[in-house]
């Protein structure tokens, strides 16, 4: 390669079928993933044409909006019915439309089923180099494994579906590099935070992200899974990490990574990813992970992060006048004050789960936190939904679903459930949830429900005390 | 698709910044297996407080609404753009908005306009007096009856399929052979691409 490339580029290059003058691009998708909710009206413009899918074995759909996180199966095994008639509906159009085009399938009732962005990396789907695509706007998550992996909408899922492809107009390039060793208590989740916090929900728009330094590749592969899941709120639609030993070893010997000489030709073309030294990007953010703090959110952008230790701010105290307004509107919807000390805020929910952090590495730290503890009083609802399946499985396995249960929170069957209040998991409404989802807009969890975005180990600490914690006082 | 040309009417002059996707429809509306109706569920936090500008009588069937930056953060749900259509609404315009949502407008004929912030505060002005707005998409201008003349880029390629309603799979199926070929050539050099058989077919 005659030019410096990032790992961005050599991606893209890598894929593009076509090329028009204006840079435009027919770019090949190695893997579509295919939930409930954004697909059924791909299929049905399918059919209504006539089309088939062009590549099913491309194709993987797992159902994971949608359904409720209580049982799935009665005690003989049989398959309960989901009560609420349109999400039963959109599962069973799910269940048709993928038998109908012939598309693999994970099951609502399968040990392998979880959401997405979980079974993805999971189930070795999700590789170095490839192009991936869902119709949710978290699949920049797979970028921590070295993929270009973005959320597209319904028309596009039913682009790819028929032909495999895309046209896109190539990104600008960002680097955000984050250099040094964490601070004892924070976790991969108040570094995406931090970063979102600094660049504003803006930042990277019409960018794609390199998230570099060796603090990122210190991370494990669930913390860097963690990081690019949350590129989306910094306004990017796809993060990207670049692949080293540690993605490797994550990957090998899962259900659908190569095997044998094709895994080892793999890595050797892997090993040629990553950015080259003298690649540049069309914009840089440099930040020091000594200045980050086990964060939360006040309001009711992603972007609204303060340190723990932290208050809730005034909205004075911004520069730009229309962030002054809508600083004032989000504390009116969350019923805070500015000043107040961020560890004085009541909680009454916790939200343990998502995309961001469901993985096993996540309800270990949370955990942790609660072994031998019991939830406070305050607390009414706290659950706890495991990824995937295999994550739950191994949480059990670990002695970690009775810890949840011994402390008194709720142990649930995987799924999306809170991050979006689609299914039954709502946070009513005027009330409060720490909860370790990606975003806390109005309304997001439920009508009125206020929001506050926080690592599982915070979360957990947050359960314990019913109110915001610095879970260094917990854990020292 | 249905050509796109002009929009002409009233605008809503709501101006707000960071519209997020939550907002615009919650997902309370997204079990829908249709694209139809979801008009019914747009802007419901906002429209739930009495007074609220889309149901201010002035604003009924205005068929442009302006707005503030970044707007469509969030999900990539394309239910917002079928909401905001099902208002009958033909474009927004706003000084930025977010990519996924953009796209997701492209494919479904709604227009999103970008214009730099100062001209978004005449328009807002110029819709607040009820005064007509057009879109006019063919000489890439918005106009006023103030004979206010803001110019605004487009994709070349999108323009033209919004112009001629085009297909976009049914173009991109006239690249069959080269998507073929890109497909033969990946078997040989990165054998790897076809996952392994972990997953059963349904």
């Amino acid at each position: 390669m005659s030019n410096p490339s990032t790992l961005y580029e050599k991606i893209w290059d890598a894929h593009a079928v076509t090329r028009r003058d204006d840079g435009t691009c027919l770019i090949f998708i190695d893997r579509h993933l295919v939930h409930e909710v954004t697909s059924p009206q791909a299929f049905a413009g399918l059919r209504a044409h006539g089309r088939s899918v062009r590549r099913p074995d491309l194709t993987l759909a797992v159902p994971d909006h949608n359904l409720p996180t209580t049982a799935r199966v009665d005690a003989d095994g049989a398959p309960i019915a989901i009560a609420d008639a349109e999400s039963a509906a959109q599962l069973a159009a799910l269940e048709a439309n993928v038998a109908a085009f012939g598309i693999p399938y994970i099951g609502a009732t399968d040990a392998r089923q979880g959401i997405v962005h979980v079974v993805g990396p999971e189930q070795g789907f999700t590789l170095p180099g490839l192009t991936m695509v869902c119709g949710d706007s978290h699949t920049s998550a797979h970028g921590a494994l070295g993929a270009l992996a973005f959320g597209i909408g319904t028309s596009e899922v039913e682009h790819v579906l028929a032909t495999q492809s895309l046209w896109l107009s190539p990104s600008r390039t960002m680097e955000v590099r984050v250099d040094g060793e964490l601070p004892a208590g924070v976790t991969a989740k108040d570094v995406i935070l931090h970063i979102i916090g600094q660049i504003g929900t803006a930042g990277g728009t019409g960018h794609v992200i390199e998230f570099t330094g060796s603090t990122i590749m210190a991370l494990s592969i669930e913390g860097r899974l963690t990081v690019s899941n949350m590129t989306i709120e910094a306004g990017a639609r796809a993060g990207l990490i670049a692949p080293d030993d540690a993605t490797f070893a994550y990957l090998k010997g899962r259900p659908m990574a190569p095997t044998g000489a094709a895994w080892d030709a793999a890595v050797d073309y892997w090993r040629t990813l990553p950015s080259d030294a003298d690649a540049t990007y069309d914009k840089s953010v440099h930040i020091d992970a000594a200045e980050i703090a086990p964060s939360v959110t006040w309001g009711t952008s992603p972007e609204d992060v303060v340190p723990i230790t932290g208050v809730v701010p005034d909205p004075a105290s911004f520069a730009d006048p229309s962030k002054q307004a809508a600083a004032q509107k989000s504390l009116d919807y969350m019923g805070l004050t500015a000043g107040t000390r961020m560890v004085d805020v009541p909680i009454e929910n916790v939200f343990i789960g998502s995309c961001t952090n469901s993985r096993i590495e996540d309800l270990r730290a949370a955990a942790a936190v609660l072994k031998g503890r019991k939830k406070a009083a305050g607390v009414k609802w706290a659950i706890v939904v495991p990824g995937s399946g295999l994550v739950k499985a191994q949480a059990e396995a670990e002695g970690l679903d009775r810890i949840f249960i011994d402390a008194g929170l709720e142990w649930r069957e995987p799924g999306c459930s809170a991050c979006l209040g689609m299914n039954p998991d709502k946070v009513p409404p005027g009330e409060r949830c720490a909860s370790t989802s990606n975003r806390n807009f109005v309304g997001r969890q439920g009508p009125g429900a206020r929001t506050h975005l926080l690592s599982p180990a915070m979360a957990a600490a947050a359960a314990v005390t019913g109110r915001l914690t610095d879970v260094r006082e917990l854990v020292g | 698709m249905n050509p796109v040309s002009t929009i002409s009417g009233t605008a809503i002059p709501w101006g707000q910044k960071n519209v997020d996707t939550d907002i615009i429809i919650p997902a309370a509306w997204l079990k829908t297996v249709s694209r139809d109706g979801l008009g019914k569920g747009a802007f419901e936090s906002v429209r739930a407080v009495p007074g609220n500008i889309f149901d201010d009588p002035a604003n009924t069937g205005a068929p442009i609404l302006i707005a503030g930056d970044n707007f469509g953060c969030g999900s990539s749900r394309e239910h917002a753009v079928w909401a905001i259509s099902d208002l009958g609404i033909g474009a927004v315009i706003a000084p930025s908005f977010s990519d996924i949502f953009s796209g997701n407008a492209f494919k479904n004929g709604l227009l999103t306009v970008e214009l730099p912030q100062v001209q978004i505060d005449r328009l807002m002005i110029a819709a607040s007096a009820g005064a007509a707005i057009t879109v006019d998409l063919e000489n890439q201008v918005v106009t006023t009856e103030f004979q206010d003349r803001f110019a605004f880029d487009i994709d070349p390629f999108r323009k033209m399929c919004l112009m001629q309603g085009l297909d976009e799979i049914g173009l991109t199926l006239g690249e069959d052979r080269a998507i073929g070929d890109y497909e033969i050539a990946c078997a040989q050099t990165q054998p790897w691409l076809v996952p392994g058989s972990g997953i059963v077919a349904a």
